[in-house]
């Protein structure tokens, strides 16, 4: 009997001195978890695609009860959820969100095998970063896409392709998050994450090429060569030319399509927009251009 | 023998141009001298479109301390100052020059006449290394690294020897062995130039012993330079390499990056810069011309030629029996560590040791088959790296696992590569993984 005893008081006493220790120790080390943490990322795609800079989604919510506590959401967007996420967010915390555009990914070269013709042959690695230390790609722009599908093994969201007649990637509206991760992987910043606009329609310069005018219509035939045409046709101020290259600011641009117009090489692109009706004013400039093309063909 | 210890390969040397003595290339009609011909901060132009150059004029001044000055390596007339696709793949700005006659600058000296040390005993180091700078002089084995820099050690270093890499262990390349055959003395001099330069005792010149003419003339000329000790080393790739070449001659290993060769008391220049040093230091003649090899197995004439910086490859060629009809590559450097030119107009620079035009056959990849795990590539690594390992955290943007197994020690040699029987674009993926470790840690030490 006493052998018994001795084991259940040695045994009572190292329980109870755990019990102590555990319990100064949860009291000590508690973390406190703000719950709102738990529903904010409740709410969220739960993508963990991290486009919205932070590590995944749990990190995202704790940013954002981080932003609340300041008072603010501003600047806080989850790309893949984009407003009604965010609006979600906001009434869980007690706040309100401002309307945020959502946006999507362009890609910003019309640089097909057609309208840049190869210079060189690459055989190698399939990746434009390792295409790129064997110099400046297949053809002679520098600044353009190389083809090597590099965005499309970033883009978790199978949103990308690289279209094998043009060599150039495509973007799925329907299925790009504008996470961002093609921008920040392609290493020509080819990829722009731009507003998707009114009934997904927009004004983009497809062209990434800031050589001088000359050497860029030289390398490519849909290159912008910084003529300025675009931006004197705007009649909103919407188009700069910064280093030989037009730029749209989607913020200001209307969508009147005048710079599409103007463009001498085609570089300027009306996404989304339907098949334009004939115009009347149209009809005689390309009656007139019909003619000449002829002549320069004899 | 001696050679390195750790990896290594031993590819067939085809030296095709060893028996063909240098000889001078024809002045090109324009020649497009570059303002990006070494590593560090480019040039900048002193020149403008209109202005008369002779032969040896300064054209661009040096922006820097890392970074060199560019002479005119022809006379005539500025045309323009464009870009160009050079050596390098990429367009990069150059001084394009009109050739007109062939007026060098009065202060150089033309004459072939040896001047040795004992005609100048004025000479300090500081006169020397300032000749150097003014010279232009890169690392001439194809690195381009300013030489003056090299000769200047950081404080707290103290040279203890200087090693002269006459290994050339490119394949093909013989731009290096002919210019030992035919100006010994020359690069005897210019070692003891070094080494005055930068004040130490001891010089090596060493060289691998598939050049046996070149081992014995200089163990003849080196009897009247008692300092300079010539030491043959066994054939292996990549000796060249500075680390390899240190530690084949003195045993020494150099520790991972950031550290130097001069960590271990080693001052390495190659024998073409030493033969330039010889000729800024004591003829005032600054770095406008080099030997570069013209080769291929399918080129009627392979050859050794003195060409001026600037000179489009195209008329090397032409000199050398002109381009064979079924050239798949050219490459600009050697097989091993060389680059495919983009075009055939690309000029000689400063970095140029050879043109290799390899033909379709030789010239096509193989296609990469799965990996075999049989660790060649570990066993042929000269810096004891893990090639496979860092290809593949590469090649799945796993930077910091590439980072912990020393990628930036890498230096990009190909021995894994070639030794690779699946024919995996080991090296492809490992100079991509250190271009962008090194992006990384650059941008991490700027914050």
């Amino acid at each position: 009997m006493n052998v018994i005893w001795i084991a259940v008081i040695i045994l009572g006493v190292v329980g109870l001195v755990s019990a102590v220790v555990l319990y100064a120790a949860s009291k000590k080390f508690a973390v406190v978890e703000d719950e709102r943490i738990g529903k904010v990322a409740e709410v969220l795609p739960q993508a963990n695609c991290g486009g919205c800079g932070y590590p995944g989604c749990s990190g995202f919510a704790a940013a954002c009860v981080k932003a609340a506590n300041a008072g603010s959401l501003e600047g806080m967007l989850c790309p893949v959820g984009g407003q009604p996420v965010m609006e979600k967010v906001a009434g869980i915390l007690g706040l309100s969100v401002g309307a945020s555009a959502p946006k999507v990914a362009v890609v910003r070269c019309n640089g097909t095998c057609a309208n840049r013709p190869r210079v060189v042959e690459y055989v190698g690695v399939k990746s434009c970063r390792v295409q790129l230390l064997a110099g400046t790609g297949e053809t002679a722009c520098a600044f353009g896409c190389l083809g090597g599908g590099d965005c499309v093994a970033a883009c978790q969201f199978g949103a990308l392709s690289i279209n094998p007649e043009t060599g150039l990637p495509e973007v799925d509206e329907d299925l790009c998050t504008a996470c961002g991760a093609c921008v920040k992987t392609c290493p020509r910043k080819v990829i722009e994450l731009r507003p998707k606009g009114p009934k997904n329609r927009r004004m983009v310069v497809k062209c990434v090429n800031r050589d001088k005018g000359a050497v860029a219509n030289k390398v490519c035939k849909a290159s912008c060569i910084g003529c300025g045409k675009c931006v004197k046709a705007c009649p909103f101020e919407a188009i700069t030319l910064n280093n030989n290259l037009a730029y749209i600011d989607p913020e200001k641009c209307r969508l009147c399509r005048k710079c599409e117009e103007a463009c001498p090489k085609g570089a300027i692109h009306a996404i989304n927009f339907p098949p334009r009706k004939p115009k009347e004013s149209a009809q005689p400039v390309a009656a007139g251009e019909t003619p000449a093309a002829e002549k320069q063909g004899a | 023998m001696k050679t390195f210890k750790i990896g290594g390969v031993h590819p067939s040397e085809s030296k095709l141009s060893a028996k063909s003595p240098i000889r001078r290339a024809g002045l090109p009609k324009q020649a497009v001298i570059s303002l990006y011909q070494h590593i560090g901060a480019p040039a900048k132009p002193v020149v403008a479109k209109g202005d008369e150059v002779k032969v040896g004029m300064l054209i661009a001044e040096a922006d820097g301390f890392v970074s060199v000055p560019i002479h005119s390596s022809v006379s005539g007339k500025v045309n323009k100052i464009d870009a160009v696709v050079d050596a390098s793949g990429y367009r990069r700005p150059a001084i394009f020059v009109d050739v007109e006659g062939d007026e060098w600058e009065s202060s150089i000296d033309q004459s072939e006449d040896l001047v040795t040390l004992a005609d100048h005993p004025e000479l300090t180091p500081e006169t020397i290394i300032g000749k150097v700078k003014a010279a232009g002089i890169v690392g001439m084995g194809g690195a381009t690294f300013p030489c003056h820099v090299k000769l200047s050690p950081p404080k707290g270093t103290k040279a203890e020897c200087v090693i002269i890499n006459a290994v050339e262990c490119e394949p093909y390349l013989t731009a290096d062995h002919r210019l030992m055959l035919e100006k010994p003395d020359e690069i005897l001099v210019g070692t003891e130039l070094v080494m005055k330069a930068v004040g130490v005792e001891k010089g090596y010149i060493g060289i691998e012993n598939n050049k046996p003419d070149a081992i014995s003339l200089l163990a003849e000329r080196v009897k009247q330079h008692p300092h300079i000790e010539i030491v043959p080393l066994q054939v292996k790739y990549p000796q060249g390499g500075e680390k390899q070449l240190i530690a084949a001659v003195t045993g020494r290993e150099v520790p991972a990056p950031p550290a130097l060769p001069i960590h271990v008391g080693a001052v390495v220049q190659n024998v073409g810069t030493t033969f330039a040093i010889y000729e800024a230091v004591m003829k005032n003649k600054p770095l406008f011309e080099r030997v570069i090899t013209v080769t291929g197995k399918d080129l009627r004439q392979p050859s050794n030629l003195l060409a001026r910086i600037g000179t489009p490859m195209s008329q090397l060629i032409e000199e050398c029996g002109g381009l064979p009809g079924d050239t798949g590559k050219v490459i600009g450097g050697g097989p091993m560590m060389g680059k495919a030119l983009m075009h055939l107009d690309v000029p000689v620079c400063k970095g140029s040791s050879g043109l290799l035009l390899l033909g379709e056959r030789e010239a096509r990849r193989k296609a990469p088959q799965p990996c075999i795990r049989c660790a060649k590539c570990v066993s042929a690594c000269p810096m004891g790296l893990e090639p496979y390992l860092l290809a593949t955290a590469s090649s799945l943007r796993k930077w910091d696992v590439a980072e912990e197994n020393g990628i930036t020690s890498c230096i990009e040699c190909g021995s894994c590569q070639f030794t690779c029987p699946s024919a995996r674009p080991i090296l492809d993926n490992v100079r991509m993984g250190k271009a962008t470790v090194m992006a990384l840690i650059r941008a991490r030490n700027a914050k």
